[in-house]
């Protein structure tokens, strides 16, 4: 089945220098409850962003019109505990193309991946300098380079290239999905089975 | 060089290895629960395709259910609608349900040890981290998102990258009061939260080797909060004695065949771990965890962390935590009153956590301030328990024994705490909001959980233990 394509972004972004950001901030248990895919955005950081009554906090970064943009960066960690897909999909479904971080967990990474979502682990540095440069410049401008595995800031042009697995990154930039691929080897599978 | 037992698994179920891709794996049983499944069998009908292998696919209600009058319809409309789908989906697909009123129901990661389904050897996943639990038989297990659970559906495999291996060792003998909650709180609290990642870690060491298989759950189960992809502990007698006679444990000849098997899968050796750990077991105290991730934890003497001990980048987020839950630099937790008291979780609901919480408070009471929920992972607790007549105990000493499911570990069902209210949790993690919105979680184990419900103050267990008959407490 098709996913979505991911190449290449150039774009404004949005900080939040916050570590250790678990899934059940991205999206709290108690909004888990759909069954299906979609409206998991209007969700998203439920608890940072609204009050118990439902009103915006106005300091939290999703509220400050002056920050957006489809690019996400956070503090060093993102995305640890639950490993509810739902995160990667409240996060997609907000409007992010990808999330940049100094270190991602292991199970949203993946699923972000299968998602269409592109994490970019990059270093302690470079993190620092686009909180700086964001913090200085709202709307400072970031490009992310998928083919050819690099983040730039625009307007100083540093640039720092990244890893991704290349399975997944042909999949990302190429729409596959792995289900397909697995259904492609289904001979070795019943072959596994009758050994 | 020799083989880790990590590889010696995985090696056993690679179905195919691409140079540049991830292997292809092969599932032995897949859980599935009703909250990360739904969008799952909706990719199937999508594409037309059934569930591979219906037979390796087993299903149980646990995050939505209310654990209390289960026999009523649940109250909340979209818990009842994601289980009323579960029931529909599995009857769809073939899949055998424990749903709610079944013998075998219970929370996913209880139920498929207490069934005898989790054995040393096998591969299990479920769209849950916590599936870590099930590598205490000597298994590789671990949780993944809702992408995964169909492609597992789909083809009873899965793509995935091997991961790097790790080895922690813990010897020694235990400190009275400490258990093994203890242990895997202080373990995170030395290597944080993210220390484990992009690990397979396997514990070792003569006081694991010492633990029951309820303890090795416990540390394995916790090992997601450290990061880890998942975590392990070598078959020995201890495991082949809790499997043996389970309902779906193999019979006969297929025992002796099973059990020489897994008499083999052991770390050799010489093997090659890309990490190894040491910790002493005498510097263990009772632990609990003072922030907002499971990383968070101190000795329950020792005093918060002051801001000023951390790297300035890292002490605006350390702040957050503290005024999240309401402490200071260098608070001491003991002494400080709670509101809650839960145990339960698939961390510590199993038998032998409520037998140890029945033995110690019998003939006390919970103090007047604290509201106390024991809630046992599975049905089949649930009728152990009162079989035992730790029912009784557990009413006369206030702490009502309720019906299973993953109630307070989540804030998705019924059982929350309150904004503000401070809850000593068994459970695993104390995220903010994770046991309702502005809710606030000391992690700690059943025995310092209960020694605090007595109290209605955080409370060294120790203490109760020194000047009492419980001096063998142990887990
Ligand atoms: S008890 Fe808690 S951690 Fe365990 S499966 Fe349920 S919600 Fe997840």
């Amino acid at each position: 089945m098709a996913t979505k394509i991911f190449k290449h972004i150039q774009t404004s972004v949005v900080p939040l220098p916050i570590e250790n950001i678990d899934t059940d901030q991205i999206i709290p248990a108690r909004f888990l409850k759909a069954t299906t895919r979609d409206g998991f955005g209007n969700n998203l950081f439920r608890d940072w962003r609204y009050d118990n009554e439902g009103n915006p906090k106005t300091d939290f970064v999703l509220n400050e019109p002056i920050y957006s943009g489809k690019i996400l960066v956070a503090g060093k960690n993102f995305g640890c505990g639950s490993s509810r897909e739902h995160a990667a999909w409240a996060i997609a479904d907000y409007g992010f193309d990808a999330v940049v971080s100094s270190f991602f967990a292991d199970i949203f990474k993946g699923n972000a991946l299968n998602n269409g979502l592109l994490p970019v682990q990059v270093s302690e540095d470079f993190l620092a300098k686009l909180f700086a440069g964001v913090f200085a410049d709202p709307n400072a401008v970031i490009e992310i380079d998928l083919v050819d595995q690099f983040i730039k800031i625009v307007a100083t042009g540093e640039t720092e290239s990244f890893e991704v697995n290349p399975y997944k990154k042909a999949c990302m930039t190429n729409g596959y999905d792995d289900i397909d691929y697995i259904l492609s080897k289904k001979e070795l599978i019943a072959e596994f089975e009758g050994r | 060089m020799g083989q880790t037992l990590f590889d010696k698994i995985w090696d056993a179920h690679v179905v195919s290895s691409n140079e540049g891709f991830p292997d292809i794996l092969y599932i032995d049983t897949h859980f599935i629960h009703e909250v990360t499944s739904p969008q799952a069998f909706d990719g199937l009908r999508t594409r037309g395709l059934p569930v591979f292998r219906p037979k390796q696919t087993v299903a149980t209600a646990d995050h939505n259910v209310p654990t209390w009058d289960q026999h009523l319809p649940i109250k909340e409309e979209l818990s009842r609608y994601q289980v009323d789908m579960l029931t529909k989906n599995c009857a769809e697909f073939g899949i055998e349900l424990y749903g709610l009123g079944h013998p075998f129901q219970g929370i996913v990661h209880v139920i498929g040890p207490e069934l005898g389904i989790t054995r040393p050897g096998g591969t299990y996943v479920c769209g849950d981290s916590h599936t870590s639990t099930h590598g205490a038989f000597g298994a590789i297990a671990f949780g993944i998102g809702t992408s995964q659970v169909e492609q597992v559906m789909a083809t009873q495999c899965l793509l995935q990258s091997r991961p790097k291996r790790m080895k922690i060792e813990v010897n020694g003998k235990l400190q009275n009061g400490v258990g093994a909650k203890d242990i895997i709180l202080y373990i995170i609290a030395q290597i944080s939260a993210a220390g484990g990642t992009g690990f397979a870690v396997e514990y070792a060491g003569d006081t694991i080797r010492g633990l029951s298989m309820e303890g090795r759950m416990t540390i394995c189960n916790m090992s997601i909060e450290m990061g880890a992809r998942c975590g392990l502990i070598a078959p020995d007698e201890t495991t082949i004695n809790y499997v043996k006679g389970r309902e779906f444990a193999p019979k006969g000849e297929a025992w002796d065949e099973a059990v020489a098997y897994w008499q083999t899968l052991y770390s050799d050796e010489d093997a090659d771990f890309d990490s190894i750990l040491s910790f002493k077991a005498e510097d263990i105290e009772p632990m609990i965890t003072y922030g907002t991730n499971p990383g968070m934890g101190i000795g329950v003497t020792q005093h918060v962390p002051e801001t000023a001990s951390f790297e300035q980048k890292e002490q605006g987020s350390y702040k957050k935590a503290l005024d999240y839950m309401g402490l200071h630099d260098d608070e001491q937790l003991l002494g400080k009153p709670i509101d809650y008291v839960f145990i339960g979780s698939c961390t510590n609901s199993r038998i032998e956590d409520l037998r140890q919480v029945a033995e110690f408070v019998k003939g006390k009471h919970k103090a007047d301030n604290v509201t106390v929920w024991v809630v046992p992972g599975s049905k089949q607790v649930q009728e152990q328990a009162i079989r035992e007549g730790l029912d009784k105990i557990f009413d006369a000493a206030g702490f009502p024994l309720r019906e299973p499911g993953c109630s307070a570990c989540l804030g998705m069902n019924e059982d929350k705490i309150p904004a503000g209210k401070y809850c000593v949790s068994t459970s695993n993690r104390n995220f903010e909001g994770r046991q309702g919105p502005n809710s606030r979680t000391f992690l700690a184990s059943p025995l310092t959980a209960a020694a605090s419900a007595i109290t209605g103050v955080v409370t060294d267990i120790r203490e109760f233990l020194s000047e009492s008959e419980f001096s063998e407490l142990e887990n």
